[in-house]
């Protein structure tokens, strides 16, 4: 691989395979799971390749401070963060601006799918810990908190299920890895609810033709509907794989 | 948009399935959305990862976790936290706390200002029944029910509340099995604590957690009478012998 002072690869696709040796639509090695955190009451783990998540939930439980109650629904509280040594260069624990626009927009992308109505005065907390980083970190932290949820047992309306798509070499494709999302031209996160292509996250980093996002959208729904199957196969054969 | 009458309706899960969130369990307006089931146009879908019953028309999803929601008439055991002059804060191991009144506690009169903590202290565990749950989930306890007591002695265990009617077994089936095995009496809250006192206790906490784990599982009364009978073996002990009074059962047998 031909590097440039910077750094940055030459070409980020060379005869039609990515750096990994991806084709344009492939994922990374997908691992998941969920409950391996027995202190929680819902947990749950997503990796993509080498980035890595784990999602524990808490609740619904009392809420304090009590102005922060709301008396006819719960209330979601999402904490994302990195451990100081999931990048290359050690990332200072605790909270940055960046840490704390991701936990905004992944509680939003909860928001529609949990019946927080049924928990008046209650606080549900979700809390994600990237341990290990390159890229799509978001995703992963969606994808597993999703799990913990269900987990856990709050109702939701369907899961949410997330992946990153781009543009590399003026080509777009699905899941982007470390170099790519520092490199390419063009990085998106979407989040759709249930396999569907209802879409409750959606971050665009970069310049896109109307017909490259379209394109870009296209792709992300189709990998979130994957995502949403192995996440279901997974929560059903965690309780199927136990009974005799 | 089509005509929902117009939909043949069908019933896609079966009983006793393990269903996740968002899952369709049936199409049509023939089946009704029961509890833990949302309709979503034509199709009814799960709110929980959890296991599928089906009454008639009605379609349920029992969650397979999740935390205790206090309901009217529920038996609970609760833990006294807090006491103010006229009444007592409870933890019912639930996001809500329950408050109990002098007045559904004591069966004498109390003179204004006495000390209340001679009926119950800080500390203690009591089995009680919710007297009635507000719109905004404040909870009242009453000690006036005839199972409702003071816990004293004996050994807490915390489970999933969703699974306390497998603990108990149809009509006390599993509670009477454990304790006909290890002399045990089991007391069952519905907010998922289980007191045991007496007999081999370990052993039967040992049961109940076993319960807990394969809840979802069929055919566990045989298997819990057969894990008890051999661990007895195993530690060379005997069934105790005699006449322990049977607990009578607790609500929420029928989900069995």
């Amino acid at each position: 691989m031909k590097m440039s002072k910077f750094g940055a690869p030459e070409k980020l696709i060379v005869n039609g395979e990515r750096l990994d040796g991806r084709g344009l639509k492939d994922f990374r090695p997908i691992e998941l799971d969920a409950g391996n955190l027995k202190r929680a009451l819902g947990s749950g783990l997503f990796n993509f390749g080498t980035t890595h998540a784990i999602a524990a939930v808490y609740g619904p439980r009392n809420l304090h401070p009590k102005w922060m109650q709301d008396p006819s629904r719960a209330v979601l509280r999402c904490t994302y963060t990195m451990a100081p040594f999931s990048t290359t260069e050690r990332s200072r624990p605790g909270h940055s601006r960046r840490s704390t626009e991701i936990s905004k927009v992944i509680k939003e992308a909860l928001s529609q799918v949990i019946f927080f109505e049924e928990f008046p005065k209650a606080v549900i907390d979700v809390f994600i810990e990237i341990v290990q980083a390159n890229a799509s970190t978001r995703c992963a932290g969606l994808n597993a908190a999703a799990m913990a949820l269900a987990d856990a047992g709050i109702p939701m309306r369907d899961l949410v299920s997330c992946c990153s798509v781009g543009k590399i070499d003026g080509k777009i494709a699905l899941d982007m890895a470390g170099l790519e999302d520092n490199f390419g031209d063009v990085d998106i996160a979407v989040a759709t609810v249930g396999g569907t292509d209802k879409v409750v996250l959606l971050q665009l980093d970069g310049i896109l033709s109307k017909e490259e996002f379209f394109e870009a959208l296209d792709l992300a729904v189709d990998g979130c509907s994957k995502i949403n199957d192995m996440q279901k196969k997974v929560l059903l054969e965690k309780y199927r794989g136990e009974e005799k | 948009m089509v005509e929902l009458k117009t939909v043949k309706s069908e019933l896609i899960a079966k009983e006793r399935n393990i269903v996740s969130p968002g899952d369709v369990l049936a199409i049509g307006l023939d089946y009704l959305p029961g509890s833990g089931t949302y309709r979503a146009g034509q199709e009814i879908k799960s709110k929980y990862l959890g296991l599928v019953k089906i009454k008639d028309r009605l379609v349920i999803v029992v969650p397979l976790s999740g935390v205790y929601i206090p309901k009217s008439g529920d038996g609970i055991i609760a833990f006294i936290e807090d006491m103010q002059p006229t009444f007592w804060i409870t933890n019912i191991n639930s996001p809500y706390d329950a408050i109990l009144q002098v007045g559904e506690a004591v069966s004498e009169y109390v003179e204004q200002g006495a000390d209340i903590s001679v009926y119950y202290d800080i500390g203690e565990v009591i089995y009680a029944k919710v007297l009635d749950v507000t719109r905004g989930k404040q909870v009242r306890l009453t000690m006036n029910d005839y199972k409702a007591k003071k816990l004293v002695g004996g050994r807490l265990l915390t489970i999933t509340p969703s699974k306390v009617p497998r603990v108990i077994g149809k009509e006390g089936s599993m509670i009477e099995v454990i304790r006909s095995k290890t002399g045990t009496m089991l007391t069952v809250g519905q907010n998922g604590l289980v007191w045991l006192k007496g007999g081999y206790e370990g052993l039967a906490a040992k049961a109940v957690l076993m319960i807990e784990r394969e809840a979802h599982t069929e055919g566990l009364t045989d298997r819990v009478t057969e894990f008890l009978e051999n661990e007895l073996a195993a530690a060379g002990l005997k069934p105790p012998a005699g006449e322990v009074k049977i607990i009578k059962k607790v609500k929420g047998d029928e989900n069995e």
